[in-house]
């Protein structure tokens, strides 16, 4: 129902109340019911919309509009803290998109904060932000040893009043997984963000990239169509230069994240119906996996992209999202690693939580 | 047809089934459950209520109330809140089921109605003008509440104030007041005709019951009311019936900080939140006994009526 939404809105003119009903709760599973309405108003079909599911639209807007006002204030407050270092930092995902005022933008719900730092000045710039009062949020030692050890990132650092969090990045995937996309070339094309003296965005390219690269190697997938979405707006935005196609792949390769753009675009036809043109996914022809594995994907990357919502699950969807998962730690880490990891995660984190503080 | 209509039979295997299509004041729900509790709860608190078939109807709410496992069934049973397959809350023991219904109601009308701004306050109405009643728990906010619905004050909400955005009158949301410990037996005194059903013992507010809204109460759920008062009752043991003018800003301070979404309304919740203030009367009021209590808010409906 959302994503025959998102792929043809015309569609809603002809929807009963159950599937009003129905597009309501899975859009706001997915955490799209602002971007829907954001598409409806585009079509000029918000008067479709009957009046008893309305304002669940209306509500949403007013959460994601605030938001991004939010959003905007954070960045800010986070340019003051990192002020005195010698370095930009790089807004990644949501808040580079409203930061760029991309389409991409528009009805998205944040979380967090992601930002991308190099990585000698991690300790800097950790220490910079403790000051200005973001605190690393209560993990286990296990956890915060994996995250310092492992991961592309530090663990999760929470403002001690506005309870914003910030994910600080060094590379765009765990220095264990398969790829390794070099952070310093990322770095080296960033593009500054006006009026904001040392902050920067992704250039367009690897801006896709990044969050295509996201979708495929993140275990656990509550944003999968959200995410989607991002893409299709990227884009359908980018490609309005006419040598975005050839750029686009031609950096995949670069970077070696040619695999997570042939999946991004291969999904985003299916779920979005995203104008992607047939040079682009040959160009990519060298990535395509073999077609068992292939076929393998479909089944699990369908069902797991859906919104996670009883109407969208089917018998296999259980077993596609613990594949995905498994997938996508296998993506990250190597088994002597990952065998120990999961094992830990399973038998010893559970039993760890009466530990906390209340 | 309203849920009286429905013979106890019927209510429960819907309940089991499809679900219940229930309207309370601006909100539609669907509620599904197996529990006999969760039937009773609402074959004694909700008769006056609308209900339809779920089946093809919209709803606002899809909410869920049953165990969370077969294996606890019989050791220790529990019950699960599920908003549309999400589970916001912890589960609790069976005995708390029809109370996590209520909570779990007012946690989907808090987290998710924006187009009002919403405080946590009570609300009743006298004359076409409402009284606001924010207060801390423990200060017999709901003891007032339910002696003034029960004197001729109608109910509007007794946790939730909504205020619409557009118009800045009050909507109506007459659903069960809850009753916490000492009040349960202050109401069954003071009216006896009052229904308040079985007591859930050892919640996390102590022993909780609710009481049935008044019937005028929920034929008039449509009709909004114009902000006349906000009071702050404190009751207190032995202490003379007592109302005290306080500063509308500092009131003004009190709701923001005691809305549930004022901060995602921005600079609008501000404009809506101090639009109220201008057109209501700021008191503190100080009660002991119920009855006196109801009578100085009725003297207050016919000076401001005349």
């Amino acid at each position: 129902m959302l994503s025959c939404t998102l792929r043809s809105p015309d569609s809603v003119t002809r929807f009963s109340m159950g599937e009003w009903d129905l597009l309501v709760r899975q859009a706001r599973s997915a955490g799209l019911l602002a971007r829907v309405r954001h598409v409806l108003a585009r079509h000029q079909l918000t008067e479709t919309i009957p009046a008893v599911a309305r304002w669940h639209f209306d509500a949403a807007a007013t959460l994601a509009a605030k938001q991004q006002l939010a959003v905007r204030w954070e960045v800010d407050k986070i340019r003051t803290a990192l002020k005195g270092l010698a370095f930009p930092f790089i807004l990644l995902k949501g808040s580079a998109y409203v930061m760029a005022n991309l389409p991409a933008a528009s009805g998205r719900l944040f979380n967090d904060i992601d930002i991308l730092v190099p990585r000698a000045q991690l300790g800097a710039v950790e220490a910079a932000l403790m000051l200005a009062g973001w605190h690393p949020t209560l993990l286990s030692d296990y956890d915060q040893r994996y995250y310092r050890r492992w991961m592309h990132e530090i663990p999760p650092l929470q403002h001690a009043i506005r309870a914003t969090v910030i994910d600080v990045h060094h590379a765009i995937l765990p220095d264990t997984a398969r790829y390794h996309p070099d952070s310093a070339t990322l770095r080296s094309r960033a593009i500054a963000v006006e009026d904001m003296p040392g902050v920067q965005v992704l250039a367009t390219e690897d801006r896709i990239l990044h969050s295509a690269t996201h979708v495929f190697h993140d275990g656990e997938l509550p944003h999968g169509l959200r995410d989607l979405t991002d893409l299709d707006l990227l884009l359908r935005d980018a490609a309005a230069n006419p040598d975005f196609w050839p750029r686009l792949t031609a950096r995949a390769n670069e970077l070696q994240l040619g695999r997570s753009l042939f999946y991004a675009l291969r999904y985003l036809r299916y779920f979005l119906d995203t104008p992607i043109p047939d040079s682009a996914i040959a160009a990519l022809e060298r990535d395509k996996p073999h077609r068992l594995t292939l076929a393998l994907m479909d089944c699990i990357f369908t069902r797991v992209l859906a919104p996670d919502h009883a109407s969208c699950a089917d018998r296999f969807t259980p077993a596609a999202r613990l594949a995905a998962f498994v997938r996508a730690h296998w993506l990250r880490m190597p088994v002597h690693l990952l065998i120990p990891h999961l094992l830990h995660k399973a038998f010893v984190s559970p039993y760890q939580r009466n530990e906390k503080p209340a | 047809m309203k849920l009286l209509q429905l013979s106890p039979s019927d209510l429960r295997h819907q309940l089991a089934g499809n679900g219940v299509w229930l309207r309370t004041g601006p909100f539609s729900l669907r509620i599904r459950s197996r529990l006999p509790r969760v039937a009773e709860g609402l074959t004694e608190l909700y008769g006056q209520f609308e209900v339809r078939s779920a089946h093809q109807a919209f709803a606002d709410f899809h909410v869920e109330l049953n165990p969370p496992s077969r294996l606890r069934r019989w050791f220790r049973p529990q019950v699960n809140f599920s908003f549309d397959g999400a589970q916001p809350f912890k589960p609790l023991p069976l005995d708390q089921a029809y109370p996590m219904l209520e909570w779990g109601l007012n946690w989907c009308v808090s987290m998710h109605a924006h187009h009002y701004l919403i405080i946590h306050a009570a609300v009743v109405e006298k004359n076409g003008l409402a009284a606001i009643l924010p207060a801390p728990p423990g200060s017999g906010k709901s003891t007032l509440t339910a002696g003034l619905v029960l004197s001729g004050w109608r109910l509007l909400s007794d946790e939730l104030t909504l205020i619409d955005r557009r118009t800045g009158l009050l909507h109506a949301l007459p659903r069960p007041v809850s009753l916490k410990n000492q009040s349960i037996d202050v109401i069954r005194q003071f009216s006896p005709e009052a229904f308040i059903n079985r007591v859930s013992h050892d919640t996390a507010k102590g022993s909780v019951a609710h009481m049935r809204p008044p019937r005028d109460s929920v034929l008039r759920q449509h009709e909004p009311a114009r902000p006349g008062w906000v009071i702050f009752p404190k009751w207190e043991a032995g202490a003379e019936t007592q109302l005290t003018p306080r500063s509308r800003a500092e009131t003004f301070m009190f709701l923001a900080e005691n809305a549930f979404n004022y901060s995602h309304l921005g600079a609008d919740g501000f404009r809506v939140g101090t639009t109220l203030i201008d057109h209501a009367h700021c008191y503190d009021f100080r009660y002991s006994a119920l009855s006196e209590a109801v009578a100085a808010f009725d003297r207050l409906a016919e000076r401001r009526a005349a």
